[in-house]
This record gives structure tokens, C-alpha cells and sequence, in this order.
């Protein structure tokens, strides 16, 4: 059974942008050594013949053929948009 | 205690495509900002993106032509992060089964030619444009995200900057021969990052490689490189670690800067995408992708050498970029000797664009009158320097090269009695250089060719003057 700890429930926090409180990285940390002991189970399946499966669905190829459509005007754009400046999104700046 | 350098070079090419890779919104360079956008690329709650066929026609086209091996099953998979550039969050790329695998492609540094192989090339989507206004905020332009791209991995076979700018030269080459990207830096349609590390000699591991970022030319990959090999010896020297990290190249002082301390593949936490479904290939499609493949640098680079006589560096040089090896074979193909239109083509054509920052194609030069004008000097109508202005009427202005010459009075004189008169006039007008010439001062005749051709506004024919000239000397 795998331990899970605090400091990965942070981190994991942290890529997911969440921010969580040290007592709450605790609490889930009990929870999601629970589930992730639960989908451990599935480990004691013989799965050596079985095609991985990443869609239920029987089909392949769904594409289409490259034709544009005009953009959706600016102003519908920016309509969701908290700041914006000469036709751009306005963001704090983060430097990666 | 010697160090060998190891380099992998990403290349991200961006496919010219009328639409996006999984939208139909128009994905063309130089749009005003946030123009060529939908739901899809804005990320809104419940779209759904759908392949763009002709992408994965051009991406497939682009992994053969780097001669590597399709992958026959292939899907899409998610690579989740947060940054301001995709309003997703996350960006739908190839995770485990890229569409093209195990390809190469061969360079020439010094004389010397090595294969360097491709480890993978898959297909993922551009995320938008920031610019950072220097006030704590930054501008997202979003034209650009959903953009086809494909990203080219080389494997750990790059030995030197040098190499690794032949190895990006010939990357943008093939692509611009198979036609599927513009590939221009300047534009962003071809980016480059690079992995280096060092290792003592004879060692077999890795040493601990960093990421070098914000490469904007060809130029800007080796010099970056070259710095980061000496600063990576001087740390290992004093005995130092090198950390994994991602360093950002700063043009104006030529070094590199630490951006971040790298993320590892997990944090993207990839799974396959359940937006969309399999890719599967089969033999009529491949084949299909496969015919309309073009022939490719190398190719071209042979048959010059074996048909046309070329040297395998003029060979190389013409053959570099698309439309000048085009050109090429269209003024060849219009009667114009192979030997001379490749020593105009790297000689006086290639000053003129350098000089004036000019493509080909802006030019009003054509095949025909650069032909029609190789023509006239080898009947002899005109001299190779005659032919230099002839040269600069045609890439400026154009026409026909045969006009040109007539209606400056530009033919060469290749009429003995002419010359004779015009050397006699000289010789008779400057005794002091005969006496000099006899004298033992070769220089003498330089002086007086100088004057005929003065006389003669450069018209007369120069192996024909020379002859007559020596011969009149000798008389005297």
C-alpha cells in the first residue's frame, strides 16, 4: 500500500493551482491514499494481453479537411476578458 | 581534464495551413491581434476540437522526408500547465506514440559528413503570443494558439555549435522543400531550443544537461551554445555541479541567464487526449502522403555533382534553399551554361540580395534574363564585366538582356581593327609605360589595359586586347 504524503498533496496542489491550507494538505492526503489504494487493486489483473484503452468508442480518423472560418470579431472576445489593451489580453506578467 | 559537449536541438516548425490544428479558425501569420480566434482556441467550457487532416497529412509528409519511421497507431494526448498563453491550461500534443520516430538526417561541417538522428517528430498545437510590456503586465495575443506545429527531436549527436547550426540549416532545407511551413525564424515558423551538456572523454553517462531558450536565429543557437559550453567547463573546472535548469539566451550580451529550475515530464501529468480519437494509418494513406513528397536537398545536391558538373560545396550552397535552387534549374533549363549561372548564382545574385536584404523573388530578376545574359558572354557579345551592369538593369528593373546590351551600346568590341587603333592611340600617348614595361615592370600593362578600357567604356573584349596589346609592345 502506497503512502501518500503531505508535501506531495502540495505539490500536486501547486501544479493544479489550488491553494490549500497545511490542515486541508493533511486531510487529503488520508483521502487520496485511500483512492489511490483502491485503483491499486486493479494492479492484481493479468492486463499482459490486453490493448490499453483510451476510448470506448469504435472509431478512428475522426477529422476534418482544412477549410478556415473567419475569427469570431474582437469585441465578442474580449467580452469575457477582466483587462484588455489595444485588442490585447492584459496579465500580470509571469516570467517562466 | 577535456570535456566533450553534447548537444540535442527541439525544433518546433510551425505548418501553413489555412486553419488551426483543431479548429477551424483561420491560422495565418500577421493578423491584427485576436482576430483569428474561436471557442476552441479561448478554451470556452464544452467545445470540442477536431484534427485538422491536412496537418497530420503535412506532419506525416515532414517525418518521411526526415526519413523517419511512421508510427501506424497514433494518438493525442493532454500536457497539462498553467501559464497565460493557453487559456486551456493545457496543450494537446503526442506523448507516447509521436507520428514519426527513429529518422536522421546528414550534415557537413569541414568537409566532413555525419548523421545525426531525429528521435522523434510529433504533432501539438501553438499556444498565443505574450508580449511583456515591462510594467508588471504583459499582452496575450491569442491568433496564434491552436496553430499547427510539429516538434522535431534530435537524439544526443550534435558534437559542436557548428554542427548544431548545419544540423538547423538542413532541418529548414527539408522542410522547405516539402513545402509544409514557411519556416522563417523571423516569424516564429521555425523556433529552437537546445539541451547541452559535458562530459570528460571517455566516459559513457551524461553529464547533467541544461535547456537553452529564446534562440531568435541560427546564429543566436551557436553563439548561445558556445557560451554555454565554456561556462558549463568552468563550473565543472571548480569543481561545481551543473543543475538542471532552463537558462534563457540574452542577445545584447551574448549570455546565459537561469529562467527556472526544470519541470520534469510528471508535472505535466500527460494522459491521452479524451477529446479525440485514434489516428490510424494505413498503406494507401501513407503511400499517398509518401508520392507527393518532392525531391529533397540531398537529392538535388547529387545530381548537380553527377549531371551538372558542379563541386559538392557549390552543389550544397545552391541547393540550401528552395526557391534559389529552383531558380537555378529553371535558368540552366533556359540554355544558360550549369558552371557559369552557379558562379553568378553564389557570386553576384547572392551579393545583391545580401546587400540588399532582399529575397529572390522581390527581385525583378528571371531565369530567362539571367540566362539570356550568360548567353551573350559566352558568344562573346559581352565581356564578364560588361555583363555586371547588364546584371544590375536586370535585377532592378527586369527585361530582356539582348535590348539592354543594344540600346546601351553595350556589345563588346571584338573587332581586331577597332582595338588595334585604340592600342596604338594608347601606346602612342604613353611612351613612359612601354619603357617602364620593358623595364621589367608587368605592372606597365595593367595601367595601359586600364586606359583602353577607359577609351572604350569597358566594351573592349579583354583576352583579345591583351593578345594585341603584348603584340604592338613587342613591335615598339
Amino acid at each position: 500500500m502506497a503512502k501518500m504524503t503531505k508535501e506531495e498533496v502540495i505539490e500536486v496542489a501547486h501544479l493544479a493551482r489550488l491553494a490549500i491550507t497545511d490542515e486541508e494538505a493533511v486531510h487529503f492526503a488520508d483521502q487520496l491514499e485511500a483512492i489511490t489504494n483502491a485503483m491499486e487493486l486493479l494492479n492484481e489483473l493479468d492486463t499482459e494481453n490486453v490493448e490499453p484503452t483510451t476510448h470506448v468508442l469504435p472509431l478512428v480518423n475522426v477529422m476534418r479537411e482544412d477549410k478556415s472560418i473567419e475569427g469570431l470579431p474582437r469585441e465578442m472576445v474580449m467580452k469575457n476578458v477582466k483587462e484588455h489593451e489595444g485588442g490585447q489580453v492584459r496579465v500580470p506578467t509571469i516570467l517562466d | 581534464m577535456n570535456f566533450e559537449t553534447i548537444i540535442g536541438l527541439e525544433v518546433h516548425v510551425e505548418l501553413k495551413t489555412e486553419s488551426k490544428m483543431f479548429s477551424p479558425s483561420p491560422a495565418h501569420f500577421g493578423a491584427e491581434p485576436n482576430t483569428n480566434t474561436n471557442v476552441i482556441d479561448l478554451g470556452y467550457p464544452g467545445v470540442l476540437p477536431v484534427v485538422n487532416k491536412t496537418a497530420v497529412d503535412w506532419a506525416m509528409k515532414a517525418a518521411l522526408a526526415l526519413n523517419c519511421e511512421i508510427t501506424r497507431h497514433t494518438k493525442f494526448d493532454r500536457k497539462n500547465y498553467f501559464y497565460p498563453d493557453n487559456p486551456k491550461a493545457y496543450q494537446i500534443s503526442q506523448f507516447d506514440q509521436p507520428i514519426g520516430e527513429h529518422g536522421w538526417l546528414e550534415i557537413e561541417v569541414n568537409g566532413e559528413k555525419k548523421r545525426i538522428g531525429i528521435t522523434r517528430l510529433h504533432m501539438e498545437e501553438d499556444a498565443g503570443k505574450l508580449t511583456h510590456t515591462g510594467n508588471g503586465h504583459s499582452l496575450v495575443d491569442f491568433n496564434r494558439q491552436g496553430t499547427p506545429l510539429i516538434e522535431i527531436v534530435s537524439e544526443p549527436d550534435i558534437r559542436t555549435p557548428e554542427e548544431a547550426y548545419a544540423y538547423l540549416e538542413k532541418i529548414k532545407s527539408i522542410i522547405q522543400y516539402t513545402g509544409v511551413s514557411d519556416v522563417r525564424m523571423e516569424e516564429g515558423s521555425l523556433r529552437c531550443d537546445a539541451n547541452i551538456s559535458l562530459r570528460p572523454y571517455g566516459r559513457d553517462e551524461f553529464g547533467t544537461k541544461t535547456e537553452l531558450k529564446n534562440l531568435n536565429s541560427f546564429n543566436f543557437v551557436k553563439k548561445g551554445l558556445e557560451h554555454e559550453q565554456i561556462r558549463q567547463e568552468q563550473v565543472l573546472l571548480a569543481g561545481g555541479i551543473i543543475e538542471q535548469e532552463t537558462r534563457r539566451y540574452d542577445e545584447s550580451t551574448g549570455k546565459t541567464l537561469l529562467m527556472r529550475i526544470k519541470e520534469g515530464s510528471d508535472d505535466y501529468r500527460y494522459f491521452p487526449e479524451p477529446d479525440l480519437v485514434d489516428i490510424v494509418i494505413d498503406d494507401a494513406w501513407l503511400e499517398r502522403v509518401r508520392a507527393e513528397i518532392p525531391e529533397l536537398p540531398d537529392a538535388r545536391k547529387a545530381r548537380y555533382v553527377s549531371e551538372l558538373g558542379l563541386s559538392s560545396y557549390d552543389a550544397m550552397v545552391l541547393t540550401l534553399q528552395k526557391p534559389i535552387s529552383d531558380f537555378f534549374e529553371a535558368t540552366v533549363k533556359a540554355g544558360a551554361d550549369a558552371k557559369l549561372t552557379s558562379n553568378w548564382m553564389m557570386g553576384e545574385v547572392s551579393a545583391y540580395l545580401n546587400a540588399q536584404n532582399k529575397e529572390l523573388e522581390e527581385t525583378e530578376l528571371t531565369p530567362e534574363g539571367l540566362a539570356g545574359m550568360i548567353k551573350l558572354i559566352g558568344e562573346g557579345t559581352i565581356s564578364s564585366k560588361i555583363a555586371k551592369k547588364v546584371f544590375k538593369e536586370l535585377i532592378e528593373k527586369g527585361g530582356d538582356p539582348n535590348k539592354i546590351v543594344k540600346a546601351q551600346g553595350l556589345v563588346q568590341i571584338s573587332d581586331e581593327n577597332v582595338l588595334l587603333e585604340y592600342v596604338t592611340n594608347t601606346l602612342d600617348a604613353n611612351p613612359q609605360s612601354i619603357e617602364d614595361y620593358k623595364n621589367g615592370k608587368d605592372r606597365a600593362i595593367g595601367f595601359l589595359v586600364g586606359q583602353i578600357m577607359k577609351a572604350t567604356k569597358g566594351q573592349a573584349n579583354p583576352p583579345l586586347l591583351n593578345k594585341i596589346l603584348l603584340e604592338e609592345i613587342a613591335k615598339r
